[in-house]
Parts: C-alpha cells; structure tokens; sequence
C-alpha cells in the first residue's frame, strides 16, 4: 500500500497533476486555490516543468492553450470568477481538440460574490461554459484523496478524446486537510508518445496547424459533428458514479462535493430514524450517470438533489428521469453549507407528508 | 536563364486573399524569406492572430497555431517555454496588439519572454471593416468615427514601441514600414534580427511594421499610391521609424 500523506486538498489536485505528468502550469491567483498556483511554482521545477504566473486569468488559459499545442501535458486552475475570465480560451481548446486539465475551486457567487465554497459553477461547468457547441469531461471530488487522484483521470480522458477536461471541487474540498493515498502510477512524460498532431521541431514532415476554425461552407458542421462522435463514445465509456447504502433505498439522495459528505452524516441520521435513505454521487458530471438513475428509478420514486447552489444539478436529475420519479430539492445558495439536520428534515418532509404537501411548503 | 528570385521554401504557394494593395502579403514574403535565411522553417511555429491575417495559419509553411484574438504573446509564451528549442513568432495587427491584446504583449515583453512579434500598423480595424483602431491617427476617418478620430472622444493614437521601450524585459524593438522598396528591405533586416536574438536566447524582440489598407482607408484600389502617401505623409510622422531598444544581453 502506497504511503498516506496530510495535504490540503488544492496541493493534492497540483501533486496529483504533477503525478500525472503534468510539466505545465499557467495560472493567476485567486482564492480559495491559491495553494496550486504556490505549490507548482516550486514542485514543477523540481519536476523538470514549467511554471508562469501570468498577467492575468485570460493570458493563463491562452498560456496553457499554446503549450498544449505542442503536445505536453499541461494545466491551470483558478475559482469561479477567473474560471468565467477563461471561456473564450476553455472554447478554443475544446475547438482546436487540445486535451489541458482545470482545476476549478467553486467560491460562491455571481459577482464577486464569497471566497467561500459553493456549488454555483455545475452549469457553467457541465454546458460547456465558453461559447459554442461543446462538451468539457468534468470530475466532481469529495475528498481530499479524490483531488489527488482525480487529475491522472482527467488528463487519460482528455488525451483519448482531445478534449478540456475539468475537476469541478468546491472552495470547502479544496482548504480541508486529509490523508490522501495516491493510487496512481507516476506518469515519466518522456515515456508518452508524442501525439500525431503536436507542434514541434518537425523534420521535413508536414506542416500542423491547431485552431478552431473553419470559414468555409460546411466544414464547421463536419468538424463539430466528428466531436459529437467523440462525446457519444465519453457518454457511454467515461461515466463514473458512486452509491452509499442504496440496496433497499427507498429514497435517493443525489448530491456531489461536499454536500455529497454532508448527505452521507444525513443518510446516517435518517437511517437511525427509520427512513430507508440512500445516497448517488455523480463523479462526472459531464457526462452525467443518465443510465444508471434510470435503472434506479425502477424501484425508487423519490430523488432529493442536495447541492449548494440555488438548484443547478436538479436540472441533469429530471431531464434523466424524466417524470420516471419524483424529483425534490434542497438548495443552499450564497456559500452556505447545508446542515444534516436540515437535509434530514427535507426527507422527513418528503417521506412523511408527501411531495405535494412539501412542495407547497417551499 | 538563371533563376534571380524564387518563392520562399517558408512561404506556400497558395493564393493569397489579402486586398489589392494591402501590406500583409509582402510582411509575409519578407518573414518567409528571414526564415529561409535562418534556417529555421523546420522548428519555427507561428501564431496567427483573429483578423485579416488569420489566414496566415495557412500561408506559412511551418507548424502553426491560430487562436484569440490578442491572446498571442500569451500562446506565444506557452508553446515556447513547453518547446525551447522552438523558435516561435506570434504575428498581430494593431487592434489585436495593441487594444484587446495590450495586457498579453505588455507582460510578455516584462517576462522577456524569448519570443518574436511581427506587429503590423495599419491605423485600422481590418477584418471586420474599417473601425477605430488604437492606432488610429487624429482625424482619420473609420466606421466608428466617421468625422475623423477625436482626441477628446476616442483620445490618441497608441505608440507601442515608444511604450514598450519604458519595460527592461524589451530586447529589440524597431518600427520599419513596407510602403517602399527600402522600408521592404529594412523591414527583413529588422525581422531576421527579431528571429535572431530568439535563436541566441536573448529575449523579447519586437518588429511594428507600418502598413496599407487602401479598402478601408478608402484610398483608390487601383491607384497603390494613394496608400503609400498616407502611410508617408501621414503615419510617418505619428509612427517615427527607427530603433526604439537594442538591449545587449543573454538570457
């Protein structure tokens, strides 16, 4: 068994990256991560890699996009205003087919809005974000050894399938400290075969190029169509979800991050007070485990969505189960962490008075 | 007969779009030509930039990247600390550089990134049709100032080597313009300088290169001088031409 380490979970996600052989860092500090941009800055080195601190958010992304050009494994990570400062080049790397790894640390918002953590970047995250039509493979830890070996995932999907590929952790995640075992190999990138579409020191090959556009008639919709083939083949290789105590389940909590935590001390409780509580934990949320609560649905007909947020994943909930069961919410917006306590009372409410009455109550 | 004058082994033989008249075709000629002379086609790679010069991804015959617009000092800077070995040249135009883009070449050349910027001035918005640039001389006339540029409205016109020259990262920068035979001629000096100091690991180079754009100048297409006398009379004496930084140094 591999040694056990005390880390915060933000230097777990960077050691991971760097695990996975990540030689790449571009970022720009904000909090609540600003220990990946601290902690690159001197194991990347150590490592043989390149760290910058850019100018800005913007630059950082576009930093990354250009390295990652040249076929490298590469990253930034940032928290949700500079993750929206880095759209337009997220877009261009998913256009341009360029696999880079995010490392986004959700504070709460819009605006400004709290250096706490929150949940309020699900849709920015799991529709895409920038403009345009695409897909971003997003992870969503709840733990601090989950950040830690989330990125070697990551960075395998977003090589296979040329896509950007994000760990969606919440502020909370990100500042708690916990054992963390990574499981991984160490990945030596001189040990990676240099992909066929890299830039580089070429001799007498072929010219590349790596954008994102096509101007001519109908080629954009053929470029955009062979993604789409890409991202069927995600949807049906890529999910990764996991359940607590949902054999004889009658009712299904589905939350993710650190409400997903919070779930399981409410799960516990309810159990003790009779209420057959389980719980189902996206991990991707893009794509999202669609199939698997379909096949749930079959037995159980009632999904309480847990988030911190004002309601955002409850959305992916019902367009899966699409009337198959009911579907209620527990939102807690604002950077604010909903208690066990609470999310018990939710049930409770649910379970006893009926989703009517509950609806009604809200 | 002996061959005086070929096409550069850097440039493809593909059919421009450029309009007639326009400067970007000769810049590209004369980059091609510099890379040729290096040696260096084989491990360069370009950023195009967004606007009229996208296409640039396609002209040049090396490994290329096209991406947001003014983001290229940025691209620039991630291909060349993941390549060293690279010689890496992003090519911008003045609404790219030196409006949306000023942050990303102003910290590039702080970093002194060991890069090399072709920055082509031609006082106007391109692409999309002939709006202000920063560039934009006092009292010419664009789509979004069809009186003319005002100071008091839109302020002055931008100098960027005059500007960049104030930042200790700046290696070289030169302002040379491609509305004469000798301008042309400067203007390979000067970019086969950019691209050497890259090679010699000396950081942050620069080329601005005045240019023309008689479409959206609205000067006659079929009468280039129109062109080339705003670009003397009027450009040269806003945008002088000359050596703005030569810094001496290893990095």
């Amino acid at each position: 068994m591999a040694e056990k380490k005390l880390m915060k979970g933000n230097e777990a996600l960077a050691e991971g990256a760097v695990r996975a052989g990540c030689r790449f860092f571009a970022g720009y500090p904000i909090t609540p991560q600003n220990e990946i941009p601290e902690y690159m800055s001197w194991r990347l080195p150590q490592a043989g890699g390149v760290f910058v601190q850019a100018e800005s958010e913007v630059s950082a992304i576009n930093m990354v996009y250009g390295a990652a050009a040249t076929g490298v494994r590469c990253m930034t990570s940032s928290s949700s205003p500079g993750i929206s400062l880095k759209q337009e080049g997220i877009s261009y790397c998913a256009g341009a087919d360029l696999p880079v790894f995010i490392g986004n640390v959700m504070r709460g918002g819009p605006g400004l809005g709290n250096i706490a953590g929150a949940q309020g970047d699900y849709w920015q995250a799991t529709r895409g974000g920038g403009h345009g039509d695409y897909r971003t493979f997003v992870m969503a830890p709840d733990s601090v050894s989950e950040m830690g070996n989330f990125p070697h995932k990551c960075f395998e999907v977003a090589f296979k399938y040329r896509i950007p590929s994000m760990v969606l952790a919440d502020g909370i995640i990100g500042q708690m400290m916990e054992p963390v075992e990574f499981i991984n190999p160490e990945i030596d990138p001189k040990t990676l075969t240099e992909p066929a579409w890299a830039l580089g020191v070429n001799k007498g090959r072929e010219k590349r190029i790596v954008k994102s556009y096509d101007l001519r008639e109908g080629y954009l919709e053929v470029m955009v169509n062979e993604r789409v083939k890409r991202y069927k083949q995600m949807e049906a290789n890529e999910t990764m979800y996991e359940e607590k105590m949902m054999d004889d389940a009658e009712i299904a909590i589905v939350a993710y991050g650190t409400s997903a935590r919070v779930s399981v001390a409410a799960m516990k409780l309810a159990r003790e007070n009779g209420l057959k509580v389980g719980l189902f934990r996206p991990i991707t949320l893009w794509p999202f485990p669609k199939a698997r609560l379909v096949e749930l649905s079959k037995r159980i007909k009632k999904f309480l969505v847990v988030e911190m947020s004002l309601g955002q994943m409850v959305e992916d909930v019902q367009l899966s189960l699409n009337g198959r069961a009911e579907v209620h919410l527990h939102a807690k917006p604002g950077a604010a962490v909903m208690t066990a306590d609470e999310v018990y009372r939710t049930m409770e409410a649910i379970v006893k008075k009926g989703a009517k009455e509950y609806a009604a109550a809200k | 007969m002996q061959l005086q004058n070929k096409r550069p082994e850097s440039l493809l033989d593909i059919k421009m779009h450029y309009c007639p008249g326009c400067g970007h075709g000769t810049i590209h000629r004369v980059v091609a030509e510099a890379m040729d002379e290096l040696g260096i086609r084989s491990r360069t790679i370009g950023v195009a930039p967004v606007g009229c010069a996208v296409f640039a991804d396609t002209y040049f015959n090396c490994d290329m990247i096209q991406g947001p617009h003014g983001r290229g000092p940025a691209e620039a800077t991630g291909i060349k600390r993941a390549k060293p070995d690279a010689i890496v040249f992003s090519y911008q135009g003045d609404g790219d550089l030196a409006s949306i883009g000023m942050a990303e070449i102003v910290h590039a050349a702080i970093r002194s990134e060991n890069i090399t910027v072709i920055f082509v001035n031609n006082a106007i918005y391109g692409m999309t049709g002939g709006q202000m640039a920063p560039t934009t001389l006092l009292g010419q006339k664009a789509t979004t100032c069809v009186e003319g540029r005002s100071a008091k409205q839109s302020g002055y016109p931008i100098k960027m080597c005059e500007m960049l020259a104030t930042i200790d990262g700046a290696t070289y920068l030169e302002r040379t313009t491609v509305h004469t035979v000798p301008g042309v001629i400067k203007t390979k000096t000067a970019i086969r300088k950019a691209f050497q100091n890259q090679i010699d690991g000396k950081g942050f180079s620069m080329v601005e290169i005045l240019s023309m754009c008689p479409t959206n100048w609205g000067t006659r297409l079929d009468n280039p001088s129109e062109a080339t006398k705003f670009v003397a009379e009027s450009m040269l004496p806003v945008f002088p031409l000359g050596v703005y930084k030569d810094q001496q140094r290893t990095n």
